[in-house]
């Protein structure tokens, strides 16, 4: 994913003739100014609105063709009001949550202060609930009476294209982390509502750039960062040697084995970017260790599906059915899936819904299970050792990615998801510390870059968007030493790895929890 | 003037639980294709409702959230709840034997709304947040609001309306009979006030965010069991989706961009 980025900057963003002939508001983005970590880091603060401060962050457009491969007109549509109208209807009859959001919000402002985005930006239209507003105000001028009757006095208002113009920015200053629903009486997930905006957007002709064109990839190629089976083949080649060279000890990463017990599908970013493949060596010694035969697939080598942050149901059931594929063709007892938030949100929570049911598993083992299951299974039945002494240059803190905190669980007990990667994790090292209680376990904050916004034309965005983190990360390094930040998502691996530079931290701080467990594990003959 | 306020009350209750049913019916009806509670979140479905009602009844989440809104918010409510257990003297000849001991409270019920709304109000107008996301129909609801609690309050306790005949005219409305030979609606002006006011409320409900009283048990969010490893769930709109096109021409096509 972290090169994905970078190509996405090499191109010129599209040129917007059409939309302009329209009066288009999607203005060019500013330029990413030089952040300075110096007045960042400090207590997380709320701020004084400023209006208009995030209003130019908007991503690039994406290219008519990537969006005519998906599915969706190549430009605006020149009857994009009636048409997203019409969308809106649609999408009001087949969510439940979008229904019942769009009606019973009190604007009672107890979400206000709790969107990262909010936080760094200032802008007060990136509070969750105002937000939705942009949403709503097309809801009631269309699809309530009360909009009907009283327009503006009831919030309700037309759909232009400046309304459209701050949809299209507002909504990608979103990660879809759903921290705001924790908060909300009712737990308006604001996530739902930009879900629900973007593939309006989608379907009328304006697409993210960033997340569409990883789709088209994963349609063509099999993973977002378009690496072809042949190119997978030789960088897994390559690291076994690497491996070898390092442990002295035939350490296998197969791909495409059938009749392989264990099916690892992992974010394909694990296959080279750093840090991420540190975690791919931990995945590796901890299957070689449970002597468990095992492997990836190249139809499925891809555990991310950015089919969920565009809100598009199809199109999230297009990516995943290439798992379903994998299994038919490997025909594995079990399914494990790797370090990732938004993944793990979409196997546990979506997977059994989109492609399932698993018959053909074991089971005897959860369908899918998370790698962080697995190997804290093995840790405490003595199956692998740890010599945590291994991990003493570190002082070690984790991050509760917010997809897997608060749209998954791990285990059998509620909160497994924040239980089951400490334990592993304390298991490695020994020195562990937490961050603060407002910023861990269902309170987290995102990393700043998920939800489709890591992306380079969203660097300022993303950079704002992890300043509550960056805060309380730096209190526990000022506090305790703290120099390993430990993540069990791809995206928040690429994001920090950009960012934590900005805050005057290293990039080297941020790693995988099976990085740790790479590190401690003792390899070899088990008595 | 009886006939005229019969007519409307009849009118404006109709319209309340028609309103109120229909959006229920709505919400209830509507699919939740996906598993989406927000976790952690009750592993069995015993669990939903202790979760959702540690919401109606605590306001859980927002007092996690923010303390003073909670206090705001907590004390209207329940000053609400507390009105309208009061009211019910005016509907039953004979009041339950439990339902005595609200009487006690007095004015309370009404001083605790008006506390909690004129909170909810100033946090309106102090908290810039709250400000930027206010429209005027957020002002209006708390000043109809406002103005209902302080209308029953003054009735009660400054203007001593004949409680008697309120009582009558309210037990004619509810037990279908309302032309019968005592109810005659009661000519206070302040009671008067308090009564169009109250239908006014009925009316706006279901066209509201007041509809918040039975969204909050639809929310996939707060209503679902988190199971989704167990038990398979599919929406009847998302069985045999077809896959998207993606075959450009064709879509340049269908979108008349060809
Ligand atoms: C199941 C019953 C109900 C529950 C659980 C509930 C819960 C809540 C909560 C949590 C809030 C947000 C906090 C606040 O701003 O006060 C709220 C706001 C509000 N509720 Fe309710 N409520 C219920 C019934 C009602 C009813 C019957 C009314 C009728 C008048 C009402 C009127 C309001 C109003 C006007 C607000 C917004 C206050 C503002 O403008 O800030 N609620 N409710
Ligand atoms: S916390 Fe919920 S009800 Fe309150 S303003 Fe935010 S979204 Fe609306
Ligand atoms: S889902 Fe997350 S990013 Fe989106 S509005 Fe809520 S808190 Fe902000
Ligand atoms: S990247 Fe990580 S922290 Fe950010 S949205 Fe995804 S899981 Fe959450």
């Amino acid at each position: 994913m972290a090169d994905t980025e970078a190509t996405a900057t090499k191109e010129e963003p599209k040129v917007l003739t059409d939309l302009e002939k329209v009066g288009e508001p999607i203005v060019p983005r500013k330029k990413p100014n030089d952040i300075h970590g110096d007045d960042l880091v400090g207590k997380i603060s709320v701020p004084k609105v400023q209006e208009g401060a995030a209003a130019a962050n908007k991503p690039y457009l994406c290219k008519s063709e990537n969006m005519q491969k998906l599915g969706f007109p190549g430009d605006l549509r020149t009857d994009w009001h009636d048409a997203a109208i019409a969308k809106m209807g649609e999408l009001l009859k087949k969510y439940k949550s979008l229904q019942v959001y769009m009606d019973i919000c009190v604007k009672c402002g107890a979400c206000t202060d709790k969107c990262h985005y909010f936080l760094g930006t200032k802008d007060p239209k990136n509070m969750p609930v105002a937000r939705a507003e942009l949403f709503r105000k097309v809801y009631r001028k269309y699809f309530t009476t009360e909009g009907k009757i009283l327009g503006k006095l009831a919030g309700a208002e037309r759909f232009d294209l400046d309304l459209l113009g701050e949809w299209y920015s507002y909504f990608h200053q979103c990660s879809q982390c759903r921290r705001c629903s924790v908060f909300c009486p009712y737990g308006i997930d604001t996530a739902e509502i930009s879900m629900a905006a973007r593939e309006i957007m989608d379907h009328i002709g304006i697409g993210q750039k960033y997340v569409n064109d990883i789709i088209v990839k994963v349609h063509e190629v099999g993973n977002n960062l378009g690496m072809n089976p042949k190119a997978l083949k030789a960088t897994l080649e390559s690291t076994e040697e690497d491996l070898e060279e390092e442990t002295g000890q035939k350490i296998r990463l197969p791909l495409d084995e059938v009749g392989a017990e264990v099916l690892m599908v992992t974010p394909s970013a694990d296959f080279f970017a750093s840090p991420h493949v540190e975690s791919l060596l931990g995945y590796a010694k901890v299957f070689h260790q449970a002597g468990i035969s095992w492997t990836f697939s190249s139809v499925a080598s891809e555990a991310g599906n950015f089919g969920m942050f565009m809100g598009n149901y199809s199109q999230m059931q297009k990516v995943a059915s290439r798992v379903k594929l994998a299994i038919d063709e490997i025909k594995p007892k079990r399914l494990i899936v790797g370090e990732c938030g938004h993944a793990w949100r979409i196997a546990y929570s979506f997977w059994n819904t989109l492609i399932g049911p698993f018959d053909s598993l074991d089971p005897n083992y959860k369908r899918p299970e998370h790698i962080c299951e697995y190997t804290l299974d093995l840790v405490n039945r003595g199956a692998i050792k740890l010599d945590k002494s291994k991990n003493d240059d570190f002082v070690v803190t984790f991050h509760d990615s917010c997809n897997v905190a608060r749209g998954a669980r791990m285990g059998d007990k509620p909160g497994g998801q924040f239980t089951i990667p400490r334990e592993l994790i304390k298991a490695s090292c020994n020195r562990y510390v937490e961050m603060d209680e407002e910023t861990i376990m269902e309170k987290t904050f995102c990393c700043g870059g998920g939800g489709g916004l890591l992306t380079d034309d969203l660097l300022e965005l993303r950079v704002q968007g992890a300043m509550p983190r960056m805060q309380a990360f730096h209190k526990v390094q000022e506090s305790h030493g703290a120099n390993f930040l430990a993540l069990i998502c791809a995206i928040c691996k690429a994001q920090f790895t950009k960012i934590l530079p900005k805050y005057g931290v290293g990039m080297d701080v941020a790693g995988g929890v099976h990085q740790l467990i790479a590190n401690a594990i003792e390899l070899g003959a088990k008595e | 003037m009886t006939v005229l306020f019969v007519v409307l009350g009849y009118a404006a209750l109709a319209i309340f639980i028609v309103g109120v049913l229909a959006k229920v019916w709505k919400y209830g009806k509507t699919p939740a294709p996906l598993k989406i509670p927000q976790t952690p979140a009750p592993v069995t479905a015993s669990g939903v409702p202790v979760r959702i009602l540690s919401e109606v009844v605590f306001f859980k989440s927002l007092f996690k959230s923010n303390r003073v809104i909670w206090l705001a918010g907590y004390l209207f409510h329940i000053g609400l709840l507390l009105a309208l257990i009061k009211h019910y003297r005016f509907l039953f000849a004979s009041v339950p034997a439990g339902l005595d001991y609200f009487a006690t409270f007095e004015m309370y019920p009404g001083l605790i709304m008006l506390g909690g709304l004129g909170l909810l109000f100033l946090l309106r107008l102090v908290v810039d947040r709250n400000m930027f996301i206010s429209v005027m129909t957020d002002y209006v609801l708390l000043i109809l609001l406002i103005a209902i609690a302080g209308t029953g309050t003054l009735a009660k306790h400054y203007f001593r309306v004949d409680i008697t005949q309120v009582k009558e005219f309210m037990m004619g409305l509810v037990s279908f009979s309302p032309m019968g030979s005592n109810s005659t609606f009661p000519t206070e002006l302040i009671f008067l006030i308090h009564f169009s006011l109250v239908l006014l409320l009925l009316v706006y409900f279901p066209f509201s965010k007041l509809m918040h009283a039975a969204g909050v048990f639809f929310s996939p969010t707060r209503n679902q069991v988190d199971n989704p490893r167990e038990k398979r769930i599919v929406a009847p709109w998302a069985e045999n989706l077809p896959a998207p096109t993606t075959d450009v021409e064709e879509v340049a096509e269908a979108h008349g961009q060809a």
